[in-house]
């Protein structure tokens, strides 16, 4: 059983697609539970590319490839993971805020989030402060992750968790803020729950705070 | 080829500190350096400190304006940064980076542009999805560059930026901009294109390897400026020679000034 996870774990590493999902079905085949190939390798998969990515030993496109890989890996065991017992870790909200249309940071939070075993709502780009009160309400997730890549729009940042205040959600949210001009002092400042560097850490500290 | 030295800009380490000390003689130092490149434009960018983007730039163009008379090349999406600065500028006729076509910044831009007479750089940005493919960059082009010169714009006065995004995560993304600049260079004559390098290779390593490549490709489709480290002597060379292989240097003769300044061996 463990050598199948140990290449499951290895293919989706290396983002070998087509060998993962051909391993994936040889694994069910041997009645290992999607629930185990989920937490026992895909999961662990995208920690050591998060990993190799900070270390600087993986780039991007190794990043945009395990993603890959495990999206088509989870698609592929998905209705056996909703048959047994898996559960997301948390639901979080993702989005680019208000007068900003940069998406390729969001893009990559979201797929590190979902390789890291969160239920991921995506807003998109110039998601306005109203609408992500709106989905905070009708969705109550744990976390909301908002992205800013350009100094104008880091306000907007601001504008989003007041909005999330005067609408008394504050409290239900864990608020995460990241994107190139901003800093953990303006994390602070805005009163964000927390920032991250990159996409990996992100989920670090989404990991955390959940502890 | 017009080139736009980008190292005044808030979001490298080295000018954010300046600006956080208001320390002239660093920007000074910056402005000195690209001059003596070859700049033809000098580009501000005070966009790091929230709520202080005016101030900053207003303090970029003062500095910046004592030590050359190059035109500056104002870039700032903050239309109230852009009102408080544009006036301060005493020099030839600056540019503004930049306008898009979203609702409330196209107008306030617009007007300032007229206003000053300054050119203008038009970013084919996407309001709902990037513009990823050579189609969508081309029509956002077109309806900003129709707007542009219904309002009076000179084609002439109009940097068109296709925009470039990372090849690391669409491989296709570098063509799509190099195809875009063809066809903008073709549907408009007289009007220009400008890119910045540094998108293409963001997520990838030897980055800058990548950008003369691309800047290289660009300049094949057609593209007769560029926002850039006019310091990078590899890059620089590299502009050189793709002018005079890709017939936009007649006889050679940047080329080969290059080459008896020194710039190129």
């Amino acid at each position: 059983m463990s050598d199948h996870l140990v290449a499951i774990k290895d293919l989706c590493v290396r983002g070998k697609r087509v060998e993962l999902l051909a391993a994936i079905k040889a694994a069910m085949a041997d009645g290992i539970e999607a629930k185990t190939l989920m937490t026992d390798a895909l999961i662990p998969a995208m920690s050591v590319i998060g990993e190799k990515y900070s270390k600087g030993e993986y780039f991007l496109p190794h990043m945009m490839l395990g993603a890959r890989a495990m999206s088509e890996a989870m698609e592929a065991i998905k209705t056996e993971l909703v048959k047994g017992t898996y559960e997301r870790k948390a639901k979080a909200v993702v989005g680019t805020v208000a007068g900003d249309f940069h998406d390729i940071g969001k893009n990559i939070v979201k797929l590190m989030l979902e390789g890291g075993g969160y239920e991921v709502i995506d807003l998109g780009v110039d998601v306005s402060p109203e609408r992500f009160v709106e989905v905070v309400k009708a969705e109550s997730p744990r976390f909301v992750m908002l992205s800013a890549l350009i100094t104008l729009t880091m306000e907007s940042m601001r504008g989003t968790i007041e909005a999330l205040s005067s609408a008394g959600l504050r409290d239900k949210v864990l608020i995460g803020v990241g994107g190139a001009p901003v800093t953990q002092k303006f994390a602070d400042e805005i009163g964000a729950d927390f920032y991250s560097q990159d996409a990996y850490g992100c989920v670090e500290k989404c990991n955390q705070l959940l502890h | 080829m017009l080139i736009v030295g980008e190292r005044v800009n808030a979001s490298r380490k080295a000018i954010r500190a300046a600006l956080e000390k208001f320390d002239a003689e660093a920007i000074a130092a910056e402005v000195r350096m690209q001059v003596a490149a070859g700049a033809h434009y000098i580009d501000v960018n005070g966009g790091t400190f929230p709520g202080r983007e005016a101030e900053m730039l207003c303090w970029l163009v003062d500095r910046a304006q004592e030590v050359t008379d190059l035109p500056l090349c104002l870039d700032t999406s903050d239309p109230a940064a852009l009102a408080a600065a544009l006036p301060r500028v005493r020099g030839p006729r600056p540019m503004v980076n930049s306008i898009n076509l979203e609702r409330d910044r196209y107008a306030r831009v617009l007007q300032l542009v007229l206003e000053h007479k300054a050119k203008v750089i038009a970013l084919a940005q996407g309001e709902e999805v990037p513009a990823s493919t050579t189609v969508l960059k081309v029509e956002l082009a077109s309806r900003l560059v129709d707007a542009l010169v219904a309002a009076g714009v000179a084609l002439d006065d109009i940097y068109v930026d296709p925009l470039v995004f990372p090849v690391a995560t669409d491989s296709g993304s570098a063509q799509a901009t190099i195809g875009a600049i063809g066809e903008i260079m073709a549907r408009y004559p007289g009007v220009h294109t400008v890119c910045g390098l540094t998108n293409v290779s963001f997520g990838l390593p030897a980055r800058k390897l990548v950008n003369r490549v691309f800047l290289a490709g660009a300049i094949a489709a057609g593209m007769d400026a560029a926002i850039i480290d006019p310091t990078d002597t590899q890059l620089m060379a590299v502009m050189y020679g793709a002018e005079a292989v890709f017939g936009r240097d007649e006889y050679c003769m940047n080329f080969l000034g290059a080459f008896q300044s020194g710039a190129i061996s």
